[in-house]
């Protein structure tokens, strides 16, 4: 008589196998290997001891919370082919281009001081603000887009000064859509998004990262745009606040 | 924190995981949601996070014996998933994927953990006493005595005969299914689950008198 050997016995618990039905008429005829199998089947019974505690019931929205400001935002390729984004790019930067120089051969209308307290004179303080804002974005960006370094370079400074100015940005970004200055929407959302990414990133980002960011920039005109935008809101700006 | 006793091969909760892994409709939703996030949506990759953080969390528990590290393991699992989904074919179940990412992850703990050598911790034994559902205060003893044990045979068993072990009982996978989501023979995942099932059984031999 041939006897199952162990590990035949440990596959027939799990109802696995290829010669189940004669392993178990064998143990209705061998007391040995019977009292072999109930003792691996009290073994695996045992086993279910070992009780996993169910995690806090908002355990999802915690690992979610946890994982968030680690996740790398997706690579510039992966959102469309590049040629599309620089196409798209050069075209916007041409047309602001354009907009800025027909804004400084246009005729400035006659300027009237609003009285404080009113609409325009919040309207104002925003541009103000606004300009503010972009010009302290532009200058992150600028030093990211001009560093060079042969190492992985460390850019925890920027990346705390990217994670100041998003909150900023999306309250100007949502003001400016309710007010319906779509442009200036326009570009604080892609600014959005570049701050979102370098507030994210390693704090260590290497050559070859610095240079992927610094191509994108480029190919959406990004700098440029602000700087357009920036010196904008300072022409409007200047004739209200003369100092 | 509240705890659930889980059950063997047959329980509902393991069929429940099981089901979990082999869902056809679940999949076919991740699908979806895979795509997107590969697209850059965050919010898609949100879903799946929701959608597989509890499993992932039960099997990394299984995996590390510990609350903490198997929180790590979750943590690092959809971490590197999210890192490498342009890698992942979409053809394939991101389930499984993600089961093997989780499965990787827990076994790097194991290792640096025995590397460190270090054991059941005071607070690990305590969760698991802790884990009780039987309140009779003749059988508390023994069933705390059998859930440390159990706990510490886990323990000794190497990270490949724990991966495999874990997957074929408390997942419920067949031995095929194991050694496609180990990467490994079908053979060498039948023989890590019979080793384990052994050294298991010489680590409990101890508790056989109360056996019945």
């Amino acid at each position: 008589m041939t006897h199952p050997s162990e590990e035949d016995l440990v596959l027939n618990y799990y109802a696995e196998g290829n010669n189940r039905s004669e392993t178990e008429r064998h143990l209705g005829a061998c007391e040995a290997c019977r009292a072999l199998y109930d003792s691996v089947e009290i073994t695996l019974k045992r086993m279910d001891a070992l009780a996993v505690p169910e995690p806090v019931s908002d355990f999802e929205a915690r690992v979610w919370q946890r994982l968030l400001p680690e996740l790398p935002l997706p690579k510039f390729p992966l959102l469309a082919p590049a040629w599309r984004w620089v196409t798209a790019s050069a075209a916007l930067a041409f047309m602001l281009g354009l907009a800025f120089l027909a804004g400084r051969h246009y005729p400035e209308p006659a300027k009237r001081i609003p009285p404080v307290g009113n609409p325009e004179s919040r309207e104002s303080l925003l541009e103000v603000a606004v300009g503010d804002h972009l010009e302290r974005s532009q200058m992150v960006l600028t030093e990211l887009a001009n560093t060079s370094s042969s190492g992985p370079l460390d850019i925890s400074f920027e990346q705390a000064r990217a994670a100041d100015l998003l909150g900023e940005n999306r309250l100007y970004r949502q003001t400016a859509l309710g007010a319906g200055d779509a442009l200036l929407a326009g570009v604080l959302d892609e600014l959005e998004r570049v701050l979102l990414e370098i507030a994210h990133a390693p704090s260590q980002i290497s050559p070859a990262e610095l240079d992927e960011l610094r191509l994108r920039l480029q190919a959406e005109g990004l700098l440029f745009k602000l700087r357009v935008l920036g010196a904008n809101v300072r022409n409007q700006e200047q004739p209200r606040n003369p100092l | 924190m509240r705890i659930d006793a889980a059950g063997g091969p047959n329980s509902p909760l393991t069929a429940s995981r099981r089901a979990s892994l082999t869902n056809s409709r679940m999949e076919i939703a991740d699908r979806a949601f895979v795509t997107r996030a590969r697209a850059g949506d965050t919010e898609a990759f949100r879903v799946l996070v929701e959608r597989h953080s509890r499993g992932l969390f039960r099997l990394a528990y299984r995996m590390t014996g510990n609350g903490s590290d198997a929180e790590d393991v979750v943590q690092e699992s959809l971490l590197r998933a999210y890192r490498q989904l342009r890698k992942f074919d979409e053809r394939a179940s991101f389930g499984t994927w993600l089961y093997r990412i989780a499965i990787n992850c827990s076994l790097d703990m194991v290792r640096s953990r025995k590397r460190h050598g270090e054991q059941l911790s005071a607070n690990d034994a305590a969760e698991q006493r802790a884990a009780s559902c039987a309140p009779a205060p003749d059988r508390l003893a023994l069933s705390g005595e059998v859930r440390t044990r159990v706990a510490e045979a886990m323990n000794e068993l190497s990270a490949a005969e724990r991966a495999a072990f874990v997957l074929r009982h408390y997942e419920g996978l067949s031995i095929e299914d194991v050694s496609r989501l180990l990467g490994c023979q079908p053979g060498a995942a039948k023989h890590s689950v019979f080793r384990a099932v052994q050294k298991l059984r010489r680590a409990l031999e101890p508790l056989a008198s109360f056996a019945k």
